[in-house]
């Protein structure tokens, strides 16, 4: 009775592990770090935690949860909610949809996509904000924030792919 | 036992399609809602808001102090590397500001025997309560920070908060545990300026880059690059005489102001306390509406 309470246990915690990074992600995107010019083109790393996970391993990121962190994003950077929450669900159905594409290719195929959401992704951003502001907002610190995203994306990859074989391999 | 397993996926999966679709479907309705009633409700938009910032607040706290150490070593080391170079210019600026400080000691009596004669009423002098920057919300769509204070005597919505250099924003929010900043880049800032050495009244516009646009100002007036940017009080919200920036360029374009104060410098902060009572109090609808960015001039 006992161990299989504690593996259970364990399996849960690590079934979360990929929501919980998500969310530590979206918490470090509004870090003050305090280096010149970042702030304005932070890499938008809860969009690469939920583009990996979705193409990785749906079923430990549920559409919920995408809908949460990017309403918890929302709230906490400022910008009118629903914005991130909208624009992450569409970038994960957009995922699952093609996902016989991307899962399990090579990691050049994975970024290519990556490069292509990630576009559709600040775009859709873009237009909404400039519509719930009734202004058009300056896209060249976007532009800069998705390049510096492309740049940040193999790095966060390969740390997602080095904890999936530590502790979701088996669940 | 894995025949069975197939059956049962044979038959859930499609099910299971089906209820992901709907629940898709349902959050993206959810997304919308949520936008318009932003739209509709701001003050209820605040409030949750307000919610969720108090209930993160204290781990922001602890995540940005080790940001904020290793920013302050690499500030060390390299203050080591010119610290010969800065005494010599320290000295320098020492002199210079001795002769300074004969001359406004020599206004300040001035202006002491001028108030006495004038009956003049002072100006009411600002408390001010320093706080940590504890979130740069990052990325080109919003311009704010967070504040490891809370609800207490000294902060309140609309409130400006400075650094030594000038003006950073003002306060759009206040929670138990952590208050928002709108700095003066952000998209909905309008801040009522005056060009310090023309007087000529003007707003000051963010636009979610790191220069600002000086709008509305009245015609014929001459705005030139180098021209000192400060607050002008107008509205009642922000005291008057806050540094804000220098004007950078006067074209057909507009004309664009370089801030004081940059964005990735801030660690602490001041918020002041003038008792000043203006436009922007979040209890008046009209402030409500100036709070939605649809200020007008």
């Amino acid at each position: 009775m006992k161990p299989v309470f504690w593996s259970r246990l364990d399996l849960t915690a690590r079934r979360f592990t990929p929501i919980g990074l998500t969310v530590l992600l979206v918490l470090l995107n509004i870090m003050p770090l305090q280096v010149p010019g970042l702030a304005q083109v932070m890499p938008l790393l809860p969009l690469m935690s939920i583009y990996l996970w979705a193409v990785h391993q749906p079923d430990l990121m549920p559409v919920y949860a995408v809908f949460l962190v990017g309403i918890l994003q929302d709230t906490l950077s400022g910008v009118p909610l629903g914005v991130y929450g909208l624009t992450y669900l569409i970038v994960y159905a957009t995922v699952l949809w093609q996902r016989r594409f991307l899962a399990g290719k090579s990691f050049v195929v994975i970024w290519v996509g990556f490069t292509v959401v990630a576009a559709g992704a600040v775009i859709i951003g873009w237009i909404l904000i400039s519509s719930l502001h009734s202004t058009f907002i300056e896209p060249g610190a976007m532009a800069f924030q998705y390049l510096i995203s492309l740049g940040v994306f193999p790095l966060l990859a390969w740390f997602f792919m080095r904890w999936q074989r530590a502790f979701l391999d088996h669940v | 036992m894995k025949e069975r397993s197939r059956f049962t996926h044979r038959v859930s999966a499609p099910i299971r399609g089906l209820g992901h679709r709907f629940a898709f479907l349902a959050l993206v309705v959810a997304a919308f809602a949520l936008m318009l009633v932003g739209k509709a409700d701001v003050a209820m938009m605040e409030r949750f808001r307000t919610q969720v910032t108090d209930a993160v607040a204290p781990i922001l706290d602890i995540m940005s102090r080790p940001v904020a150490t290793a920013n302050e070593v690499v500030a060390e080391v390299r203050v080591l590397g010119v610290i010969a170079a800065e005494n010599r210019s320290l000295r320098l600026d020492k002199e210079r500001l001795l002769h300074w400080q004969v001359i406004a000691r020599k206004l300040e009596a001035e202006n002491k025997a001028l108030r006495a004669q004038l009956n003049y009423t002072p100006a009411p002098e600002a408390s001010y309560v320093t706080a940590r920057v504890i979130a740069d919300t990052g990325g080109a769509f919003a311009h704010s920070l967070l504040l490891n204070v809370g609800v207490q005597p000294g902060i309140a919505k609309g409130q400006a908060v400075v650094t030594g250099d000038g003006l950073v924003g003002r306060i759009a929010g206040v929670g138990d545990r952590s208050t928002r900043i709108l700095l003066i880049t952000d998209l909905n800032s309008r801040i009522p300026v005056l060009i310090e050495t023309t007087r000529t009244r003007a707003i000051l516009a963010g636009n979610n880059t790191n220069r600002l646009r000086l709008i509305h100002l009245p015609p014929g007036s001459s705005v030139s690059p180098g021209d000192r940017v400060v607050t002008s009080g107008h509205g009642g919200a922000f005291p008057v005489g806050l540094p804000v920036g220098l004007v950078e360029s006067v074209s057909d374009a507009g004309i664009s102001v370089k801030p004081f104060v940059t964005r990735d410098r801030l660690e602490y902060v001041r918020v002041l306390d003038y008792g000043l009572k203006g436009i922007i109090d979040g209890s008046h609808p009209t402030g409500e509406t100036m709070e939605g960015g649809k200020a007008q001039p």
